[in-house]
């Protein structure tokens, strides 16, 4: 057997040589940052070595949100799983029903009728609309930001009323269910959806010269946290954090699910300083074009849910005969695009109704691994600016 | 490139160590003997025809009839601007690496994909299976004190931890698997 020879890992302490940029020598300390803390976005514990204002070393621990959710799926027959997968990612709970659903469509053989793929393309991305909406706030408050949040949660508000109107809930919705989704669209929905978009579309420009082109913000992300292509492929980063690098690569473009073929949308991806509406000081890969990539996806999911609405076709919304499904002795692992990156299910069927293994890779849990490799030689001021920027969500990270 | 190709590939380069093919399946994937899968994945990595430079999810598996333990590891290849053409081959493809249940000892990956590093502290936490060489194999989502591996289908449910009772109304430590 040949040996590799391993990749040296970049030394942390590299570049940090006080002696350089004379300055006193200062003690390391150790900093615990969370589980409880308002800047890691759930129960996210991140150990820092630091050096004064320097950290050193910036160590994820996870895994406080842990339920063993893979353990429960070897227990449930598909139908009855789908509730858990929307409290994994609660933030972009019809997405995560529909990474579910597909995975069991295709092991299953189970046909879906075309009008419930529409609906669920349509929900699918007004929940990453309501999800970057979260993100967008959220992303506002941890840089002292008040008021955007205020703004972002006014329209949530109003995509989840939709939400309400169509499935009763307005976090966990379990709406999307293997073969289509539970209830057809209530009466009138298309209209007020219609006069949603009318009225929201023009408020995205307002996010942008209320957060994205602030000053104090720029300069509190821009060349801050930088990911190359290079590393965030080799991390196995994806979703906007992934296109943030300039890397071109969207599920829903490069090995399109459901009906996303039939759709015209743009996938945005990082740009350089000085680029057309894009601030100087900015790089790509950084903390702020992975907060205006996010940005500019709600005005492509606007422009897919626009046209999912024009080609609505009559039918059934759901296939008949799903719940009592028999699983196939086999094994399928599908990814879609969630609004964090790609969520994928793996599936193992043995047979009978109840799989034998679902295994869930979630985006957030590989998007944060790349923290310490990122996080290691900037600010200690700088690590909420790139955990909020890496956009997570603890449920799906711990499963 | 489709999983065939990738399959009579390997089998040119590989020979023996291809031990299995599965393409019938839904989704298709080779197994692989342990002894060769870290020349195997360096060649998955760096061959100018397979590029596979994202390692996206290894899922672990009990196979109780077969008293073995697997990992399955999904490739993808993706697109970087600027690493020449070869870059933007799109394709996907499955590996499987099996090992005795009793003693599941695997060569670790994370020095070619970066990204292994915490699927594979997730397989030696829920499934057990050890991956010599890896810098820092330690629980990740379950509480380092915590006894067994939960995805193992003998695993046993604890009946307290740390004074806590567990629920034992509804046989919960007697589940199907």
């Amino acid at each position: 057997m040949s040996e590799i020879a391993l990749e040296t890992r970049p030394d942390p302490l590299a570049g940090t040589d006080k002696s350089e940029q004379g300055d006193v020598r200062t003690e390391e300390m150790l900093v615990n940052m969370g589980p409880q803390h308002p800047a890691t976005h759930g129960v996210l514990r991140i150990v820092l070595r630091t050096d004064g204002e320097l950290v050193l070393e910036a160590v994820p621990h996870i895994g406080y949100l842990h339920r063993c959710a893979e353990k429960i799926g070897e227990n449930l027959a598909p139908y009855q799983y789908i509730p858990y997968t929307d409290r994994m990612d609660y933030l972009a709970g019809m997405n995560n029903n529909q990474a579910f659903a597909i995975a069991i469509e295709r092991l299953a053989g189970v046909e879906v009728p075309l009008r419930a793929q529409y609906i669920r393309v349509m929900f699918a991305e007004l929940n990453r609309i309501a999800s970057h909406l979260v993100a967008f706030g959220t992303y506002g408050l941890d840089m002292g930001a008040f008021t955007p949040f205020l703004y972002a949660f006014r329209e949530r508000e109003m995509i989840l009323d939709l939400f309400e109107s169509a499935c009763g809930a307005r976090l966990t919705y379990s709406y999307i269910t293997i073969g289509g989704v539970t209830d057809d669209l209530p009466d009138r929905f298309l209209e007020v959806l219609d006069e949603f978009m009318d009225y929201f579309e023009p408020k995205i420009d307002e996010y942008n010269q209320l957060l994205s082109f602030n000053q104090i913000f720029v300069k509190r992300t821009a060349d801050v946290g930088v990911i190359s292509a290079e590393d965030a492929v080799r991390w196995a980063l994806t979703g906007p954090v992934l296109r943030a690098s300039g890397v071109n690569w969207d599920l829903r473009k490069s090995t399109p699910y459901e009906i996303y073929d039939r759709f015209d949308f743009d996938i945005p991806i990082g740009l350089p300083g000085g680029s057309e509406g894009v601030p100087r000081a900015v790089v790509v890969g950084d903390s702020w074009n992975r907060h205006i990539v996010k940005v500019w996806e709600m005005r492509q999911s606007c422009r897919i849910i626009r046209q999912a609405m024009e080609q609505m076709p009559e039918g059934p919304h759901i296939a008949a005969k799903t719940k009592n499904l028999k699983l196939p002795d086999d094994e399928i692992y599908i990814e879609i695009e969630n609004p964090r990156g790609q969520l994928g299910f793996y599936v193992r069927g043995d047979g009978t109704q109840i799989p034998s293994r679902v295994k869930v890779r979630g985006p957030s849990f590989c998007n944060i691994s790349v923290l310490n490799h990122i996080g290691s030689g900037c600010l200690l001021a700088d690590i909420p600016a790139i955990v909020g920027s890496i956009d997570i969500v603890m449920g799906e990270c711990d499963r | 490139m489709a999983p065939e190709e990738i399959c009579i590939i390997l089998k040119q380069e590989f020979g023996d160590a291809v031990a299995d093919t599965v393409l019938s399946a839904r989704r298709p994937y080779a197994v692989i003997a342990i002894d060769r899968w870290r020349d195997v994945a360096a060649f998955l990595r760096d061959d100018g025809r397979m590029r596979f430079n994202m390692l996206q999810c290894i899922t672990s598996l009990d196979l109780v009839k077969e008293n073995k333990l697997a990992a399955v590891y999904d490739l993808f290849s993706v697109p970087v601007v600027g690493v020449g053409p070869c870059a933007v081959l799109r394709h996907h493809f499955a590996v499987r690496v099996e090992v005795d249940r009793d003693n599941p000892h695997l060569p670790t990956v994370s020095h070619i994909w970066p990204a292994a590093d915490w699927h594979e502290r997730e397989a030696f936490d829920l499934m057990g299976i050890v991956f010599d060489g890896h810098s820092d194999l330690t629980r990740i989502l379950c509480p380092d004190d915590w006894v067994g591996h939960p995805l193992r289908k003998d695993y046993e449910f604890p009946l307290e931890y740390h004074g806590i009772p567990a629920n034992t109304e509804h046989e919960i430590n007697s589940p199907r698997h």
